[in-house]
């Protein structure tokens, strides 16, 4: 019970990041669960063209008369699935290769830093567009994959310095001195102290990640498959939603979803900071 | 604690450290040092900021690897002896540092960064034993009631609350020998003595042996008082003896000049105090070490063509103390 209410008052301590945590649930289950609860409209209402919201449609028809609400709710899954796996795909491959590169240092450490020249100078978005005519993205994993693999370079450069500088510190000689072993200098002393920077790089990969698929998917480069908030933008777009007032609702829906989650996520690291460092935290 | 029929229990021989600085030039930050420290005994390394002291304290805890020289410990050489000895060696020697809040892991609390080492070492069989061992050390440490702090993390406390934290930590494994580097140059003068009077009692419980690094004259003077005293200049030890005899009769003109340089408690001693003159005060690179006697562009007592000609060895003088002076070889330099 007491450790429990700790972990509340150390979530709540900022609230500018306990929102963000909120909004991050929030779209967490209205993307997994939600679909459960609400069925998705496919019926095409030629006389419920652009409604605006009502009790009905919470955030008005489309072009074909289709309830946007429920398109938003199902069109998270995707969106959601690509951002946490490419995000952590990026990190891991960024932390092993980081820590490995300042720890072996020499040859191991020339090819890592070489390698992660040559990817950050590869242009993302040109490549993931050639990617798209040779593979088919329509699977969502693969996407993610491909996405992960080519952000680690800056993060791994980053946590390259971090250790090389935090293995000098002195508490880190002292587990050397108390022969604490490699494993638990690498766990315990060194990773502890980036980890708030690890955990905000991780939401960072993730925004990127978002942008990057609903990028991808509203140039059409990405086959549409079933629904995603960049399929929405995307057909909007295509429809013409932007020369209609009546069509506001359904363009500024799914830049809405996207743009309140990524918000969400971005005030979500305020929290992380706090959580990891514990100098930031006075009275917990 | 008699040091007569105590057994050698650290020592170097003919140390040299080396360091890369650019593709081809060294720089050689100790050059042929030798010392050894008996069980329970104080040696106290003095000197300047960048001549060597806190490599010395490295090398002897096993933290750097000599370029040529041996580190002996009980007897056996430590970089060629087996795995095992190496370990027992790197167990029995810990180090406490200079700076309080860099030496404790800001992401541990005070019982992560004590029970660590006594469950990895097997010290403590679990997290309960663990536990109860390190509100003991605390207690060693006079950090009480032990409870408040076993929870804190090290921001939480002041900065002798840390270093006596650090020398909880530096206790866990039963060390021998602790090499305390300016362990207490960064605290409050009223905290310094609390603390050395700790690490004294310590030696006296315990029988811990200790390296004490410092730049602090005043501060070897009340600490290592029963101990010997090795001053060192420009990587070199150039005095080496029992501190009464160093601090009462110095031989070498560089530890007089560090002694004169000390006040007094009283100020008319203070004021009638001899100063030693010294020729330059700077001190010269360790890239380009002065021919010779390093220390003769400064020294007050130069004599040309002997001083800077051939380099010192260390020779025993009166009572028990080694000199490294060309002009102390014959006979005593005047007063």
């Amino acid at each position: 019970m007491e450790s429990l209410r700790r972990t509340f008052r150390l979530l709540t301590y900022n609230k500018v990041g306990f929102i963000g945590l909120l909004g991050v649930i929030f779209f967490v289950l209205m993307a997994f669960v939600g679909p459960y609860f609400v069925p998705l409209d496919t019926k095409t209402k030629v006389d419920k063209i652009y409604e605006p919201p009502s009790k009905t449609f919470w955030l008005g028809t489309d072009s074909e008369g289709r309830d946007i609400f429920s398109q938003i709710v199902h069109g998270g899954k995707d969106v959601l699935v690509v951002a946490f796996l490419a995000g952590i795909i990026s990190t891991t491959i960024a932390v092993v290769l980081g820590s490995l590169s300042a720890l072996a240092g020499g040859g191991v450490d020339g090819l890592i830093m070489a390698l992660a020249d040559i990817v950050l100078t590869i242009p993302q978005f040109p490549l993931l567009a050639v990617l798209a005519g040779l593979v088919k993205f329509n699977n969502v994993t693969l996407l993610a994959v491909i996405l992960g693999v080519l952000s680690w370079p800056a993060l791994t450069r980053a946590i390259r310095a971090q250790v090389l500088s935090l293995r000098e510190r002195e508490f880190v000689e002292a587990a050397r001195a108390l022969d604490l072993g490699t494993k638990h200098i690498i766990l315990k002393e060194i990773l502890p102290n980036m980890m708030s920077y690890i955990a905000i790089n991780l939401i960072f990969a993730m925004t990127a990640a978002i942008y990057a698929q609903v990028g991808l998917v509203f140039l059409g480069l990405v086959p549409f498959s079933g629904h995603n908030w960049g399929v929405m933008l995307s057909l909007a777009w295509t429809r013409g939603a932007i020369f209609f007032k009546d069509s506001l609702w359904y363009i500024m829906s799914p830049v809405a979803a996207i743009a309140l989650f990524q918000l969400s996520l971005i005030s979500f690291t305020r929290l992380l900071e706090e959580i990891f460092n514990p100098r930031l935290r006075t009275s917990v | 604690m008699s040091t007569q029929e105590a057994q050698e229990l650290l020592s170097l021989h003919h140390v040299v450290m080396e360091f890369k600085v650019s593709r081809r030039a060294t720089v050689r930050v100790l050059d042929d040092v030798s010392f050894s420290v008996k069980e329970g005994e104080i040696l106290c390394l003095v000197g300047e900021s960048g001549c060597g002291k806190t490599t010395s304290g490295k090398i002897a805890a096993g933290l750097l690897q000599p370029t040529s020289g041996e580190v002996r410990f009980r007897g056996q050489n430590v970089w060629t002896a087996d795995k095992a000895t190496f370990r027992q060696y790197r167990r029995g020697v810990q180090i406490i540092h200079q700076d309080p809040y860099a030496s404790l892991n800001p992401t541990q609390r005070v019982e992560d960064i004590l029970s660590a080492p006594l469950l990895r070492h097997k010290i403590a069989r679990n997290r309960r034993e663990a536990h109860q061992q390190v509100l003991d050390l605390l207690r060693t440490v006079d950090l009480t009631p032990p409870e408040d702090f076993i929870k804190k993390y090290p921001h939480q406390l002041s900065g002798g609350q840390r270093q006596r934290v650090s020398i909880a930590r530096a206790l866990t494994l039963r060390p021998q020998f602790l090499v305390a580097d300016e362990a207490v140059s960064m605290l409050d003068v009223s905290i310094r003595v609390s603390l050395l009077q700790l690490l004294e009692r310590l030696r006296d419980q315990m029988g811990v042996a200790y390296l004490f690094i410092t730049h602090d004259l005043a501060v070897a003077k009340y600490f290592a008082w029963e101990g010997r005293i090795a001053v060192m200049y420009l990587g070199r030890i150039v005095e080496i003896g029992p501190t009464p005899q160093i601090i009462n009769n110095p031989q070498h003109p560089y530890t007089r000049a560090l002694l004169s340089a000390l006040p007094e408690a009283d100020p008319k001693a203070t004021r009638s105090k001899q100063r030693v003159h010294l020729r330059s005060l700077d001190v010269p690179s360790l890239l380009n070490v002065p021919r010779g006697c390093s220390f003769h562009p400064r020294c007050p007592l130069f004599e040309e063509g002997l001083c800077d000609g051939k380099v010192p060895e260390l020779h025993a003088a009166s009572n028990g103390v080694q000199v490294a002076c060309h002009l102390n070889e014959n006979e005593k330099v005047a007063a």
